[in-house]
């Protein structure tokens, strides 16, 4: 395990009788890229500018290099913010914008032009230094915002959702070039956002929270394959719910009841009788016109949609649930309305337990 | 529809002038005609018993000369000055701190500040009066409390005009101040704080650059009333300090010499344009922030 450099142990933040950070502990190891991800009104940014020294914790401890930064104002803390409205300085042009931090810092005239040069080149906005920020575009602002925190060689930079006001395609791009960024600079990331696709292709690690709370933190694959609750499962990707008893539990094999059918899933740690949920991926999913040998529920083809890429089949349980399925090309076998069979290997389905109190969060 | 919008293309002016045709011929009639007149009035002769002769004459631009005139506009404009500079050390700290309020607040101290501006200002300048009179309260206290042991002469000084003077302007600086500071995103002093700024780095580069066109609307709504009045110079000056406006006044008034009068006035004129074209220079047009 990587040394930590940001540490946060069991801090809590309130706003008024409004708790919005729950005894928060979060141990972000250096060089990596820490995505915070949850809904809106999660706790998520409130984590960050409590980081950041924005906010103050109303209780625990925040420690960045091992030394709590709970006395230090934001201008005191070595770590630097890329805010979601950009916050360029409007009375400067580029080069006043990036040099501002090492200017605060007295480093001299001509290492800050090199800086200066060398942080445009790399956001790749060589030439542009006598620009005022109302003449840039949202992508080229990001870009200086970026530069403008990078020059001053964070040990952590933090990221309050910064691609959020841009374009599908520009976000993508963007993305794709600030993972490269990260991991040419080595420099701590700890990022902001709503977007799980975004979380998803950018982060070591994904901290999914909700209501002040992070409910599974884990590597991104772990995240998407294994979501530890319901929540998740539904939040990161697109995920079948299915609820039933388990009837049956062989070493890791369960078979569980439903009410549309008898099933099976795999997972350790699960005793015959209990309720379950289980989260199946929409690609996870396969139908037939005949049943499969080893399980299958029944199942009636309501519509497709083309979505490019993928082609998404809604499927009408016999309960009346709605469930989806999306291959990459449409079975010519099938047609609307009719009857098929949908089944699963029980290693792509998660089952995820009922009773445990992380899983009443998440409901 | 069609036949409405082919007659307005053509060129139907009624509608716009019945929009700004009245106030275009208030201003007309009400302000530019007799600023004209003014301006007319101050190339022509005094009459011998007052009023104006109609024979072109620079009589009065030349008496405008004179040493004694010269103390007098350059005073008032130092006395302007000073209540401008006092607006804005006084305003500007104030309308920071209520721009930083939650917009309750805020309303409920921008009407404590407007209450004594919507006082009639007879009252005011009296009250000012009865409190620093030989034997008013302020005299009072600080005998009573052995700080001076003759009464302080304040009414009819110099201090006492100038302390008027600030304290009637306060409002119209406070005002745009406020309005520049309390459009400043939050985000972009977080930034200068989160880029090593201390608050005061974050005020010399950041708070203040950004409302500078907050400031330059208190420096021409202060300092233009304070050159041009005479209300309160009057009254709190006693007549005995001379400033420009009551000397414009007099000239008009008692001593009847209308073109003089009307050539300080084209001064005054003079400077308020000056600096209304120094601070369209400065100042984007939609940046102003005049209320």
């Amino acid at each position: 395990m990587k040394k930590t450099i940001v540490a946060l142990k069991g801090v809590d933040k309130w706003y008024g009788n409004n708790h919005v950070v729950k005894n928060l502990n979060l141990e972000v190891a250096e060089g990596e890229f820490l995505t915070l991800l949850g809904p809106s009104g999660c706790g998520k940014t409130t984590t960050l500018r409590m980081i950041a020294g924005f906010e103050d914790a109303s209780a625990g401890r925040i420690e960045v290099q091992g030394e709590s930064v709970d006395e230090k104002e934001p201008y005191q803390r070595d770590v630097n913010t890329v805010f979601q409205s950009y916050s360029l300085f409007p009375h400067m042009n580029v080069f006043d914008n990036i040099a501002y931090g090492p200017r605060i810092k007295k480093v001299p005239k001509e290492q800050i032009e090199r800086d200066v040069e060398e942080m445009l080149r790399l956001v790749q906005m060589t030439g542009y230094e006598k620009r005022k920020p109302d003449a840039l575009s949202g992508g080229q602002k990001q870009r200086i915002a970026i530069a403008r925190a990078l020059i001053n060689n964070p040990r952590v930079l933090l990221l309050d959702e910064p691609l959020g006001a841009l374009d599908l395609k520009l976000r993508k791009q963007m993305q794709i070039e600030l993972k490269r960024l990260q991991r040419k600079l080595g420099i701590t990331f700890i990022y902001v956002t709503h977007d799980q696709e975004e979380a998803m292709s950018m982060s070591d690690r994904i901290a999914v929270m909700k209501d002040g709370v992070i409910l599974q933190l884990d590597k991104p694959t772990e995240i998407y394959n294994r979501p530890n609750c319901r929540f998740v499962a539904d939040f990161i990707g697109e995920s079948n719910i299915l609820s039933g008893v388990v009837t049956l539990a062989e070493d890791d094999l369960l078979t569980v009841q439903t009410q549309s059918g008898t099933v099976k899933t795999k997972g350790a740690g699960f005793e015959k009788g209990e309720e379950i949920d289980i989260s199946v991926r929409t690609e996870s999913l396969s139908c037939s016109a005949e049943p499969t040998e080893e399980f299958c529920i029944k199942a009636k083809i309501r519509d497709f949609t083309n979505m490019g890429t993928v082609t998404k089949t809604s499927l009408i349980l016999p309960d009346g649930k709605e469930i989806r399925m999306s291959t990459f090309e449409q079975d010519p076998n099938l047609s609307e309305g009719q009857e098929v069979y949908v089944s699963w290997k029980p290693e792509k389905s998660t089952p995820i337990h009922r009773d445990k109190k992380e899983a009443e969060s998440c409901q | 529809m069609s036949v409405v919008t082919g007659r307005a293309k053509k060129g139907n002016r009624l509608p716009m002038l019945a929009q700004a045709g009245p106030v275009s011929l208030w201003m007309i009639v009400f302000v530019t005609l007799p600023m004209l007149f003014i301006i007319f009035i101050s190339f022509m002769s005094r009459g011998t018993f007052g009023g104006v002769e109609y024979t072109p004459s620079m009589e009065s631009y030349e008496t405008m000369m004179e040493i004694t005139y010269f103390h007098v506009i350059t005073k008032s404009i130092g006395v302007a000055a000073e209540t401008t500079i006092a607006c804005l050390l006084v305003g500007y700290p104030f309308a920071y701190y209520i721009a930083r309020k939650p917009a309750d607040v805020a309303s409920r101290l921008i009407t404590l500040l407007m209450i004594p501006f919507w006082t009639n200002s007879l009252m005011r300048l009296n009250a000012w009066m009865l409190i620093f009179q030989t034997n008013g309260p302020v005299n009072n206290f600080l005998v009573n409390v052995n700080l001076i042991e003759k009464p302080i002469t304040f009414i009819f000084t110099d201090g006492l005009v100038l302390l008027g003077l600030i304290t009637n302007y306060l409002p119209f600086a406070v005002l745009p101040m406020y309005s520049s500071i309390e459009k400043l995103e939050k985000p972009v002093l977080e930034a200068s704080a989160d880029l090593g700024a201390n608050p005061r780095q974050t005020l010399l580069k950041v708070t203040l650059p950004l409302t500078i066109p907050g400031i330059f609307s208190a420096i021409i709504l202060t300092f233009i009333p304070a050159l041009g009045t005479y209300v309160i110079t009057d009254m709190l000056g006693g007549g005995k300090v001379l400033y420009i406006g009551n000397i414009i006044k007099n000239q008009f008034g008692t001593i009847r010499n209308w073109p003089l009068g009307a050539a300080l006035s084209v001064l005054l004129l003079a400077i308020t344009a000056l600096m209304l074209f120094l601070y369209s220079r400065f100042a984007k047009v939609e940046d102003m922030e005049v209320v």
